[in-house]
């Protein structure tokens, strides 16, 4: 299904399973090609079994494979599990592990290195066996080395040549000892760069003008902070950890409301705290950007696990109605733009604005193409306080809802932001006396503000062609998958499948996705939960039923394979 | 209302606090908001409400320099009487919001008001913490050990054996000791007053309020309709003030003694205060290198672009 090379790396946590994968697919993003990269790990430090899953070719690579060219399995546990999924060879410590004939595949070669020989520490197998890859794979050696002199750069020359030396061993071994595996990848000349969605997410932060972000540590949400807390004093954001996720976000509406670009991370457990602090934010029409990363639920769920079951807490989190905006990004370079572009929407629209991402999108890593740091800052409407010295109105009633924003500290402008129900001025209208006029003009001008966002945010639009046979509607990190699917549908210039990934979320964009829909000839919804709940609200929205449904909620990804499978299934049907 | 669009990075106008030499000489009256307050007659409130005005006339701050920062309950409402930037947030979360804010502008006075079911039930987490950062903050309970808006149900510092709507054979845990617990929790200023001495009060707060570091100063603030124990009169036999007896603040093992003091003799005034203790915002490596957030530019520039972008090659 395609030409990528697959590497799989595996073991126990500890074993240094990421770093060598992290190293592999760095290499390869340096040779000017494409990775896609992913780690399936468990909620321990030490042990379990981990495996990181890269693809890597000179054309785009979308997802992780269904097997792999070669293994390398760092203990035993990995050659008796994946060992069948290898298709040319299997590299291992020979001198620790056994590999019997058998639990190949046909044709695929058991590749073993003595470690003990070739490397004075054992601990230092994985870098063994990088050396051993590059001989197999045909890439250059000098561009691990390279990498491998950056990585120890800090420990001195001494363990940097040590480094370098173990690697040889293991190419020199290769070079004497292996057959040729006849792998061959194409290797261009610009380097590409390479990261995680979170990664993405932070940057996109730093380039928006982000000066506070607040977070409580939680998987898979905490790579934000760890990329952006060394960040902070450098580029001028303030980090501060939180004591629990609810003052994670009371303390970004506070840093926001008091005039500053604030964003708070969390995965689904955090956000139900969060919860309360969502309609305060929309209520006080404080600016604040969300990042919520999906894990499998419920409760503590699959702490490491990806999926998406969380939509309906983020479009119902918080008592009552209230204006926000929620955008599911559905690539790392969407996740990077969607960032800067929650800025500005928070401040134009002064609601939360929340990023709806998952655990795949968020710590899967790819290479990236197209990433401007220069990006658009807009900062909405400001007031000025008023020379006739008429009374400032913080919640005027306006035609799109929007009232000029002052912030502590200006002159002539002070105000009291409330909780409860308020009227133009900010002063109570809840406490004395009720008073229905100004709570529905309030509660109109506040729910304005969403008919002028929703013409702001980008509608859907359908990839590939018109009038296919099916339709493949998705969310978040499903995008990459059918991606790849659509191209292996539609080879040879066949009309067999279009896609339609949904990245604006609310305002829902109802009427572009019924134009779609209701044209479809068939549709299916592919998404990680167990009742479809996009489906479910492409229904409400749009009264469209999608009748065939893929969906996955053992926490692992999507796989090529199966998911071929069963769109041929209903493709037939 | 003149409309300011920003395109660009910057705000229209950068909040700058009034230097202490152009500060126009205000009274009390210059704080008084056009809202009138809707407590009770006679509840305690009114009179933390006055000592504050009176206190931040006195200092000769500016009300545009001030953010009052509450949580919800009766005593919460403070803030849209009080002629300064409010924020009236959410039921004990006053405190992460004020963290917030003032990080975010360090320049700004930021005073937190709240009662004792806001700050030392619902958000007692939130109290640990922040006195333990030591952020420049004003924290003033008013303390009348009951829920007042909901009625009269038993609070934190309600005393044990006290019948209440939700404890009517009596209260049987401990009740929460708000001294003890910031003293404990590292805070650098822990005062305590009484609605009943509005001068004093008043001392007390532009004291809390001068502190740099964490201040809390407990109100003992009377709640006339639901607590028919803890009244003006039960408070005027037992307190006393501590600065008539020789205390030494600077001693933490006497404002320790002193804080469990309770019963016949309470004491008033200021039980602690440390002033070596630098804040959270004079050790953030950000603020320190950068000033307050609020008035930097946005966007990167071309080097520190090429920087990040370097980072994932």
């Amino acid at each position: 299904m395609s030409n990528a090379f697959n590497l799989w790396v595996g073991g126990a946590a500890g074993d240094g399973i990421a770093s060598c994968g992290e190293t592999f697919i760095k290499i390869c993003a340096r040779l000017g090609l494409h990775a896609y990269a992913y780690n399936s790990y468990q909620s321990v430090i030490r042990g379990g079994h981990v495996l990181f899953q890269t693809s890597v070719g000179p054309e785009k690579v979308w997802t992780q494979s269904d097997d792999c060219d070669i293994l390398i399995a760092l203990n035993q546990d990995t050659i008796d599990r994946e060992s069948r999924d290898a298709r040319k060879g299997v590299l291992f410590n020979a001198d620790r592990f056994k590999l019997e004939d058998n639990s190949l595949r046909p044709g695929a070669r058991s590749l073993g290195l003595p470690i003990f020989k070739l490397s004075p520490n054992p601990l230092m197998q994985n870098t063994v066996a990088l050396g051993a890859l590059m001989k197999l794979t045909g890439l250059p050696f000098e561009t691990l080395a390279n990498l491998l002199r950056e990585t120890f750069k800090k420990k001195g020359e001494q363990i940097q040549e040590a480094n370098v030396q173990v690697a040889k061993s293991g190419y020199d071994y290769a070079a004497q000892n292996f057959p040729d595996l006849g792998i061959s990848i194409p290797t261009g000349s610009k380097r590409r760069l390479i990261m995680s969605g979170n990664q993405a997410y932070a940057v996109g932060a730093l380039a928006a003008g982000c000066k506070f972000y607040s977070a409580y540590p939680m998987t898979p949400a905490s790579s934000i902070m760890h990329y952006l807390a060394p960040k902070g004093p450098r580029y001028g954001m303030v980090f501060k950890q939180a004591e629990d996720e609810i003052a994670a976000l009371n303390m970004a509406i506070g840093a926001g409301h008091a005039g500053v670009r604030a964003m708070t991370g969390t995965s689904g457990g955090g956000f139900s705290l969060m919860t309360e602090a969502v309609g305060l934010a929309a209520m006080i029409e404080a600016p604040v950007v969300i990042v919520e990363v999906q894990r499998g639920g419920p409760s503590t769920g699959l702490p490491t696990k990806t999926e998406q079951g969380d939509l309906f807490q983020v479009l119902g989190a918080s008592q009552g109605e209230y204006p926000k905006i929620v955008i599911a990004p559905l690539t790392l370079e969407d996740a990077f733009y969607t960032t800067a572009e929650a800025f500005n929407l928070a401040e134009k629209y002064q609601c939360p604005v929340i990023i709806l991402s998952d655990l795949l999108l968020s710590e899967h890593q790819e290479t990236v193409d197209g990433l401007d740091l220069n990006v658009k800052i807009d900062r909405g409407v400001w007031a000025k306080p008023k020379e006739n010295g008429d009374e400032f109105k913080r919640y005027l009633d306006t035609d799109t809802g929007v009232s000029p924003r002052a912030i502590p500290g200006q002159e002539g402008m002070a105000y009291v932001a409330g909780s409860d129900e308020h009227d133009e001025k900010g002063e109570l209208i809840s406490d004395v006396a009720t008073d229905p006029h100004t709570r529905n003009k309030m509660m109109n001008k506040r729910m304005r503000k969403m008919e002028y966002a929703a013409r702001d945010l980008k509608p859907p639009i359908l990839e590939g062609p018109k009038d296919a046979e099916l339709t493949l509607v998705g969310w978040g990190s499903s995008y990459n998958m059918m991606k790849r699917m659509m191209t292996a549908f539609n080879q040879n210039g066949q009309n067999r499948i279009n896609i339609l990934p949904l990245r604006t979320i609310w305002p829902f964009p109802w009427k572009e996705v019924s134009e779609v829909l209701y044209r479809s000839r068939k549709a299916m919804i592919m998404e990680a939960n167990y009742t479809a709940q996009m489906a479910r609200l492409i229904r409400q929205e749009t009264g469209f039923f999608i009748p065939h449904r893929w969906l996955k909620y053992d926490g692992e990804p999507f796989y090529p394979g199966s998911t071929y499978q069963k769109i041929e299934e209903v493709l037939k049907a | 209302m003149s409309e300011v669009k920003q395109e660009t990075t910057h705000l229209f106008c950068v909040p700058e606090r009034t230097p202490l030499s152009e500060h126009k000489p205000l009274t009390p009256t210059d704080f008084k908001s056009d809202v009138k307050p809707d407590w009770c007659p006679s509840c305690g409130d009114f009179g933390v409400l006055t000592s504050l005005q009176k206190a931040c006339s006195a200092l000769g701050l500016q009300p545009k320099d001030i953010l009052t920062v509450s949580g919800i309950g009766c005593s919460s409402n403070l803030p849209g009487f009080f002629k300064t930037y409010g924020m009236h947030t959410l039921h004990g979360r006053a405190l992460p919001v004020a963290t917030g804010a003032k990080l975010a502008n360090p320049d700004l006075t930021v005073i937190i008001t709240g009662g004792d079911g806001d700050g030392y039930g619902i958000g007692v987490g939130h109290f640990l913490h922040t006195v333990r950062r030591n952020l420049d903050l004003t924290y003033i309970v008013m303390d009348n050990q009951i829920y007042g808006l909901t009625t009269g149900q038993a609070s934190a510092t309600t005393e044990k054996g006290v019948k209440t709507k939700s404890t009517p054979e009596g209260v049987i845990e401990t009740p929460v000791n708000p001294m003890a617990l910031a003293l404990v929790s590292g805070a650098t200023f822990v005062a305590r007053t009484f609605s009943g001495e509005p001068n004093h009060m008043a001392e007390v707060m532009a004291k809390a309020i001068q502190h740099k570091g964490f201040s809390l100063v407990d109100c003992f603030s009377p709640c006339v309709t639901y607590n028919k124990i803890n009244t003006y009169t039960w408070f005027k036999q037992r307190v006393y003030k501590l600065e008539e007896k020789g205390h030494d603040p600077k001693n933490f093992s006497q404002a320790m003694t002193k804080a469990f003091e309770w019963g016949e003799h309470i004491p008033l005034g200021v039980f602690y205060e440390n002033t070596e203790v630098p804040t959270y915002e004079d050790l953030d490596p950000t603020i320190q290198r950068f000033g307050p957030a609020v008035k930097q530019r946005l966007g990167l520039t071309e080097k520190e672009q090429a920087e990040i972008l370097e980072g994932f090659l």
